[in-house]
């Protein structure tokens, strides 16, 4: 009887994804431990985002993938609003017009997007599927950038960078022309000093600092600088859990957030770094391997495009804290705290569940 | 139809299968891009930056020994030191120096001038650690910063050793102070290699003994790594080095006696070098008026900078050491002696004193009107007569005078173990050329030779110097370097390094003229000029008085005092020693714009000598005595 309800409460559950997300999150865990031994609060509050995300994860593994379809517009629509509200309405918190005051709550549309542009995009790739002309990318691309340059405008960099990578997944997933990939590539490269001329000083100066982070050591480049350190004293093995001295001494800014990378790989060492990169590699793939294996159009749009976004998160963490990467505001998957970003993450989780639940059942 | 839409179905999935493998390529290889970007951080580079969070992690703190104490011979302390607590600032550490300053105000009171401070020291003490806004923290204020000292990185509390010298003017100019240090000690330590020994020491002697002495005192620095977070506060201490602190400079001065020498002097300005003969000790160094050195430890403030700099007291010149004063007729006894010694007078023979001189149609004036009329040697001296030694003068000539009378350390830096003495001028031919540059003022002329005789013309040497000459006259012409420590003690094991008198030379002299001379000088102040300054002394001693003119009178112009300005009239001189047979001390008295040494120089030298003989002490400036004029 137990047994019996187990397996339906588990149903749903795909088991090498579930074991990959928990082996991230026990990981996350115990460097968060680390990273906020001088704010405790945090482990417990983090232990319950992710309660919290698990739930939102199995809820939407319960669904159809054709729920899930229905879902697309609305959200979409939504998100879109929202984000027009924001840009109208919405409240400026450390100088950048990100979130939305309902009364009772404070939300930030940006993050609806993450989940409703794949899933806007796929839907529309399907509906088209049979008759996919120009028309419809350039319509995609269009569904794409109005949000992306709204979140981008907040000014939030981190967000437009994820939402339009989403986007851009799914375009080229459902077959973007080589030729268009590769001129719009190079349009891209050519508009740089445009898009240089429409960033904030402050994106500019991250970017600079980038390139040379000790011609502000004590400013901007303090951040890169002192991540680098973090990573490259770790060594091979690390310094031991606790004993970072990068992130106890306080040295690494917003430690527990965005930059526990950089505590994490101060106290595993590179040998830490690679079982975290195994671990997103193999979560990676079983997320391909589920698009591959998705019965719709629209299921392996939408399992590509969160899969990928995954890697996003991943690269451009990883690359931002060792000093490859321009500093944006984005988490290390399924690692730093944060509960909405976790939600967000698992609600991904959820869908390539789902997807992978119903794979066999005959296309409608 | 449906095979079609099949293949078409086939062909469609075979299409995303390559593009989730392309990106499953890209993934992989943006995740190598990243492992290669690890390994070379973690492996090759893992040195530079395991350094790198080293330094952020460990920090160097020099501890400071404790600075030397400078004692006199009998243990009375001129220089200690005193714990207090000071609020400084990291400049490195703070973003906006002026915000945090304006905050800083509301916990502690932060004076205008403590700013006017800090801002000097920011310009002169240039990449110092941390720099003191206040100094001398009440507990109060201690316990108020502490409860706020989150809102402040780069400021603490930190608790430090000031120089204090308890007996604030007295031997001020033998002390010295210390100061911050500026630029340009940074430089000289630099040279001196000695720069790891000055990390974290602020201050360093800029005068007197503490400069001189400046290695002895300051010890050797210790260190303490300490693990700082990243405000560079102190998390925990991992190893220690302990300080050395500097030894201490024992004195062979006697306070006691330059405290007595120093009220003797009254308002007065001037000098005096009391000498033991047998060892070059100085018992007593004294330049009035002195100064506070206490002002000069935390960096002095403009008001009492200028005030001190711009009196025409000049309290800042250590007039012992630097000053240079023609010697007038205390030059004589040494003319006496060349005479004997080169064979030029016997003591019986005599001269008659006229009341001039004359000599190339220029006639050079005795004090007395009127003259001394029949004068030998003896009376020469004892009354002073300047007449005798015009003769003199013209029949030694002047290299004659130089060299001989050079022996006695006249126009040659002394040697003493302090900075900034001056040479002062022995006259003669070849002084002469290389000091003037045209021709015409190049040659010696004859009739110079004779105010040289008494102690005036280029004649001009440092209280010092005639302090050792007259120290060595009293010694038969045995000559030890003066000298102000007594030893050096090493605080940690008590070991003593005695400061050996130094033999400076033995001039070779007959007893019998040396004999006579000192008889003569002991008729100075029996029945001669110095006569009424040691009425009733219990102890034998000689001595001679000197009157040094300020301003060149014109031919047949009268000295009147009353006539010159206060800063124009004569210095007045003594030089003494005593007792007669075995002198214990000898000693130089030049007091400034006092007229003759007979009533404002002798009777400070009585003082000294009553005390140091007797251990009598008057307590009170000397009483200036009204002396004839003109026997001087």
């Amino acid at each position: 009887m137990i047994r019996t309800l187990w397996l339906r409460f588990t149903d749903a559950i795909d088991p090498p994804l579930f074991a990959l997300t928990f082996a991230l999150l026990v990981l996350g865990m115990i460097t968060l431990a680390s990273a906020a031994n001088d704010t405790p609060a945090r482990i417990s509050t983090q232990a319950v985002n992710i309660l919290v995300a698990l739930a939102v994860m199995w809820a939407v593994a319960q669904l159809q993938p054709q729920t899930l379809m229905r879902f697309a517009l609305p959200a979409y629509a939504l998100g879109l609003a929202l984000l027009i509200g924001v840009a109208l309405f919405g409240d400026v918190v450390n100088g950048a017009r990100r979130w939305l005051n309902l009364g009772v709550t404070r939300i930030q549309p940006s993050e609806i997007m993450k989940i409703a542009m794949p899933l806007m995009l796929a839907w529309y790739f399907h509906k088209h599927e049979t008759a996919l002309r120009l028309r419809e990318y350039f319509v995609a691309s269009l569904l794409l950038l109005v949000p992306v340059m709204l979140i981008a405008r907040q000014p939030d960099l981190g967000t437009a960078l994820l939402v339009a990578a989403a986007g851009f997944y799914v375009i080229f997933l459902a077959g973007l022309s080589w030729k268009i990939l590769v001129g719009l590539v190079l349009a891209g490269g050519a508009s740089l000093p445009f898009l240089w001329s429409l960033m904030h000083d402050y994106q500019r100066r991250r970017i600079l600092t980038l390139l040379d982070p000790t011609s502000d050591p004590l400013g901007a480049g303090y951040h890169i600088i002192q991540s680098v350190i973090a990573v490259g004293s770790g060594g091979i093995a690390g310094k031991g859990w606790l004993r970072g001295t990068q992130a106890h001494l306080e040295f690494i800014p917003e430690r527990s957030t965005d930059f526990i990378f950089a505590v994490f790989s101060e106290e595993f060492g590179l040998i830490g770094n690679c079982l975290l990169l195994l671990l997103y590699l193999l979560l990676i793939a079983r997320g391909l391997a589920i698009a591959a294996n998705a019965p719709t159009f629209f299921t392996r749009l939408l399992a590509g495009a969160v899969t990928l976004t995954f890697f996003t998160y991943a690269f451009v963490n990883m690359g931002m804290v060792s000093g490859i990467l321009p500093v944006v505001g984005v988490p290390l998957p399924l690692v730093s705290f944060g509960g909405t970003a976790l939600v967000t993450l698992f609600l991904g989780i959820g869908i390539l569940m789902s997807i992978h639940r119903h794979r066999k059942l005959v296309q409608t | 139809m449906r095979l079609a839409e099949f293949k078409d179905h086939q062909r469609e999935l075979y299409y995303f299968h390559l593009r989730i493998g392309i990106a499953g390529a890209f993934v992989f290889a943006a995740f190598a891009l990243l492992l290669v970007r690890f390994v070379y951080l973690q492996v090759v580079q893992y040195d530079y930056y395991h350094t790198k969070a080293e330094d952020n992690r460990i920090s160097i703190v020099p501890i400071m020994p404790n600075r030397g104490l400078i004692l006199d011979r009998n243990g009375i302390v001129l220089a200690r030191n005193y714990s207090a607590y000071t609020l400084e600032i990291s400049p490195g550490k703070v973003p906006n120096l002026e915000k945090t300053i304006n905050e800083l105000e509301s916990v502690v009171e932060i004076r205008p001038s403590d700013r006017a401070r800090f801002k000097r020291l920011m310009i002169e003490a240039k990449g110092a650690d941390s720099l003191p806004i206040r100094t001398r923290l009440t507990d109060e204020e201690v316990a108020k910063f502490a409860v706020n000292r989150y809102r402040f990185p780069g400021v603490d509390i930190q608790a430090r050793l000031f120089r204090q010298y308890p007996l604030s003017d007295q031997a001020s100019h033998v002390t010295g102070y210390i100061g911050r240090i500026n630029e340009r000690d940074l430089e000289r330590i630099d040279e001196s290699d000695l720069a790891a020994n000055y990390k974290g020491t602020d201050h360093i002697g800029k005068t007197g003994l503490e400069q001189s002495y400046e290695n002895e005192l300051h010890g050797v620095t210790g260190y303490e790594q300490v693990e700082v977070d990243s405000a560079g506060r102190g998390v925990r201490t991992l190893s220690r080095t302990s300080p050395t602190p500097g030894n201490n400079l024992v004195l062979t001065l006697d306070m006691k006696l330059q405290q007595v020498a120093e009220q003797a002097f009254g308002d007065n300005r001037g000098a005096l070098v009391a000498i033991e003969p047998a060892t070059g000790d100085i018992l007593a160094f004294v330049s009035q008026p002195g100064f506070d050195p206490n002002l000069f430890v935390d960096g002095i403030d403009p008001a009492s900078w200028d005030q001190l700099n711009n009196s025409p007291d000049r309290p800042m010149v250590d007039r012992a050491l630097a000053g240079t004063y023609p010697p007038g007729s205390t030059f004589k006894p040494y003319m006496a002696l060349a005479a004997l010694e080169l064979g030029k007078r016997t003591p019986q023979q005599t001269i008659f004193d006229p009341g001039y001189f004359n000599f190339g149609g220029h006639r050079f004036r005795d004090d007395k009107p009127g003259g001394h009329g029949t004068v030998d040697m003896y009376k020469s001296l004892v009354m002073s007569c300047d007449t005798y030694y015009y003769m003199l003068g013209n029949d030694l000539g002047i290299d004659n005078i130089a060299r001989f009378i050079g022996q006695f350390g006249f126009g040659a830096k002394t040697g003493i173990d302090i900075d900034g003495e001056a040479t002062g001028v022995l006259p003669s031919q070849e002084w002469k050329r290389k000091r003037f540059r045209r021709p015409d003022q190049q040659k010696w002329y004859a009739g110079e030779t004779i105010s040289v005789g008494i102690g005036q013309g280029y004649n001009a040497y440092t209280p010092l110097q005639l302090a050792q000459a007259i120290a060595t006259l009293a010694n038969n012409g045995v000559m030890y370097r003066p000298h102000l420590v007594n030893y050096i003690e090493n605080i940690r094991s008590g070991e003593r390094t005695l400061v050996e008198p130094k033999l400076e030379r033995t001039i070779a002299l007959k007893p019998a003229n040396l004999e006579f001379i000192k008889r003569a000088l002991a008729g100075v102040n029996i029945e001669g000029t110095g006569a009424r300054a040691f009425a009733k002394a219990e102890y034998t001693s000689g001595g001679k008085t000197g009157t040094a003119q300020v301003v060149a009178m014109k031919q047949n112009e009268k000295y009147n005092e009353k006539h010159v300005t206060e800063r124009h009239r004569d210095h007045a001189l003594f030089i003494a020693f005593a007792p007669l047979e075995s002198p214990k001390i000898a000693l130089a008295v030049v007091v400034e714009n006092a007229g003759f040494g007979a009533r404002a120089a002798a009777p400070i030298a009585r003082q000294v000598l009553d005390y140091y003989l007797l251990g009598k002490s008057a307590d009170q400036p000397a009483p200036e005595i009204a002396g004839d004029d003109g026997d001087d």
